[in-house]
């Protein structure tokens, strides 16, 4: 195994730093506490979705309805959260439980996750609407007051990170729970051979994901003080993208918390750093494309020369 | 085999269900328009669909997410090429055609390549597909030439002429999957890549003539699409993504790959047409309608699943 290999998390660190130096080279006044904060504004919300699309591909598994239910957790969080806070928080506890009785479900019936979290993206998508049949609502003053808030030293969506980046590796990376789950991806069969629920390691793996987008949704209201319910739809491929940018694989349970969130940030930096090019408004969404095509390109540094697929 | 275990009987039965319902409430007057209808619409449907089922044959990863992207750029290049002009109907198939061989190319020269999982190569390329499409007619409506309009939205023996392409390109894949080397290569293929390779099968041929027909499909699917409601919009083919998916797995096509099923993917995209019109009918608003839609799809993907482990 080469150098390259064993530390997968280069990848993403180098991509992340190339593309904050041709920002800078191409926006100087960018290298600031506010030039910053403007770049990674919205890395928030997408770093803590990423984090949710990371723990369903860490079993093994996708999810295709995430941004639906990151818009329906925004659309909860601009209404009920705000005029009745205690009822809010019920309705997102439940939407979390839901999650983890959704991956139970799934390892239960051996259903296809693909195709059951493609139809709960119907089932979320429809509820929100039914939340807030049109763009409105309000964010709750201290979630608004959180996510604006002004840190020493770094930004908030840095710091932010940083912190998210930490817990989430503690928990996935060091933790014993965080082990075994990722181990659910590597091989169930061993792990079920050792005494471990299956069940009840996919509904932990589920809830948490379904605890980062909730928190992603409320993330995002407070950024925006507003919601709608397609608010967050293209987090679904954001947050595929994000991980498997930050050096994650779709099967074995091969993820990076760190990366992942590194992973948000160049996605997010990429949107910036096109609009600092100005480039025509046509190219723009065809830009971030290339970028993803010529970042994920360095990948075959990793890949051992002639490996099997 | 008993006619129980045909796995696209479960998508041709909820298709007959809901038609049923929905033609309850109007005790059975507008029966023949619901169904010419469905036959119209689920034919874009079950196009894009087949295509989709064809990648997802190949394997566990092998999804096609630039399917809505292909379709709008190809539909795009074609009727602005047409110009509205009568007579050009062909060169704008031609087209339309040109794009899905290119961007089929293209998504595969990625995953090939650059050994790109195709889920991420296909969503990355499509983005790139959207921006050309974009640049290119500014989401400008040019019509379809009258002609080409006609034949769209025209019929022929009673049954939608779009339908009719999409019967004839259902007959068209059953037979190579079912009758060909290529159908028993692409099987193969999907069921085990490594056993297919080291049995001497041109597995990485068959994963390129497979992304490669998908975009054509697609291409198709936009072309007509266009012709059919009057021109080329920037966001038609969004809802083909997921219906393309949902039409492949309902219609008893396995998701693990190397087993398709082709009846399924036409009772399936009835079904998706005909489920909403029926809670269009009933009344229901675009909240409910889609929470439901999303259930019935979830219930059955269970009732499928339930049977085949007990089979």
């Amino acid at each position: 195994m080469s150098f390259l290999a064993r530390h997968r998390i280069i990848l993403p660190v180098v991509s992340l730093a190339v593309l904050l130096a041709a920002t800078f080279y191409m926006q100087p006044r960018a290298m600031s506490y506010f030039g910053l904060n403007l770049l990674f504004n919205l890395a928030v919300p997408i770093a803590l979705a990423t984090i949710a699309q990371m723990l369903i591909i860490m079993v093994n598994d996708i999810d295709l309805s995430l941004g639906a239910f990151v818009s329906l957790a925004a659309c909860v969080t601009a209404t009920s959260l705000n005029d009745a806070p205690l009822l809010g928080a019920l309705i997102l506890l439940g939407l979390i439980l839901s999650y983890a009785l959704l991956g139970a479900v799934i390892h239960m019936l051996e259903l296809p996750a693909i195709v059951v979290t493609l139809g709960m993206s119907f089932v979320w998508g429809g509820i929100a609407l039914f939340i807030l049949p049109a763009p409105g609502g309000v964010s709750p003053d201290w979630l608004r007051t959180l996510m604006t808030v002004k840190p020493p030293i770094a930004p908030m969506a840095v710091v932010a990170a940083v912190i998210i980046a930490a817990v989430t590796h503690l928990l996935i990376m060091r933790s014993g729970i965080g082990t075994v789950l990722r181990g659910v991806g590597g091989n169930a069969r061993s792990v079920a051979r050792a005494g471990w629920s299956l069940v009840r390691l996919k509904a932990l793996a589920y809830g948490l994901a379904g605890l980062f987008g909730v928190l992603a949704g409320m993330a995002l209201v407070g950024l925006t003080t507003s919601a709608d319910a397609n608010i967050a739809l293209r987090y679904t491929l954001l947050s595929i993208a994000g991980v498997i940018l930050g050096g994650g694989e779709f099967i074995g349970g091969r993820v990076s918390p760190t990366g992942a969130v590194i992973g948000a940030l160049t996605l997010t930096l990429a949107a910036s750093f096109l609009s600092f090019m100005r480039l025509s408004p046509d190219w723009q969404i065809g830009a971030q494309g290339a970028i993803l095509i010529l970042v994920l390109t360095a990948r075959l540094i990793f890949s051992r020369k002639g490996a099997e697929e | 085999m008993k006619l129980f275990s045909k796995p696209w009987l479960w998508s041709w039965l909820a298709a007959a269900a809901a038609f049923a319902v929905t033609a309850a409430l109007t005790s059975g007057r507008g029966g023949g328009e619901l169904a010419y209808a469905a036959l119209s619409f689920g034919a874009f449907a079950a196009i894009v669909g087949l295509g989709q089922m064809l990648v997802i044959t190949l394997g566990p990863g092998n999804v096609d997410l630039s399917i809505p992207a292909t379709m709008t750029l190809a539909a795009t290049l074609a009727l602005k090429a047409m110009g509205s002009q009568p007579g050009t109907a062909f060169l704008g198939l031609g087209i339309a055609l040109a794009v899905g061989l290119g961007a089929g190319l293209a998504n595969y020269a990625l995953i090939y390549l650059l050994r790109l999982p195709p889920i991420i190569a296909t969503l990355a390329a499509s983005l790139v597909y959207q921006s050309v499409a974009i640049w290119s007619n500014r989401g400008l409506r040019i019509k379809p030439p009258t002609g080409l309009a006609d034949f769209a939205t025209g019929r022929f023996l009673g049954l939608p002429n779009v339908a009719w392409v999409g019967l004839a390109l259902a007959i068209v894949v059953w037979v190579i999957l079912e009758r060909s080397v290529w159908g028993r290569w692409l099987l193969a293929t999907g069921q085990n890549l490594r056993v297919a390779r080291l049995a001497g099968i041109p597995v990485e041929l068959v994963r390129a003539a497979t992304y490669i027909s998908v975009a054509l499909f697609s291409a198709l699917a936009g072309y007509l699409l266009a012709s059919f409601s009057g021109g080329a919009a920037l966001n038609m083919g969004q809802e083909y993504l997921l219906m393309s998916i949902a039409v492949v797995v309902i219609g008893g096509s396995s998701i693990a790959g190397g087993d398709s099923n082709v009846p399924g993917v036409w009772g399936a995209a009835l079904f998706m047409f005909l489920v909403v019109s029926m809670l269009n009918s009933y009344g229901a608003v675009a909240g409910l309608r889609n929470v439901l839609t999303g259930t019935i799809i979830i219930a059955i993907v269970i009732a499928a699943s339930t049977r085949r482990n007990r089979a």
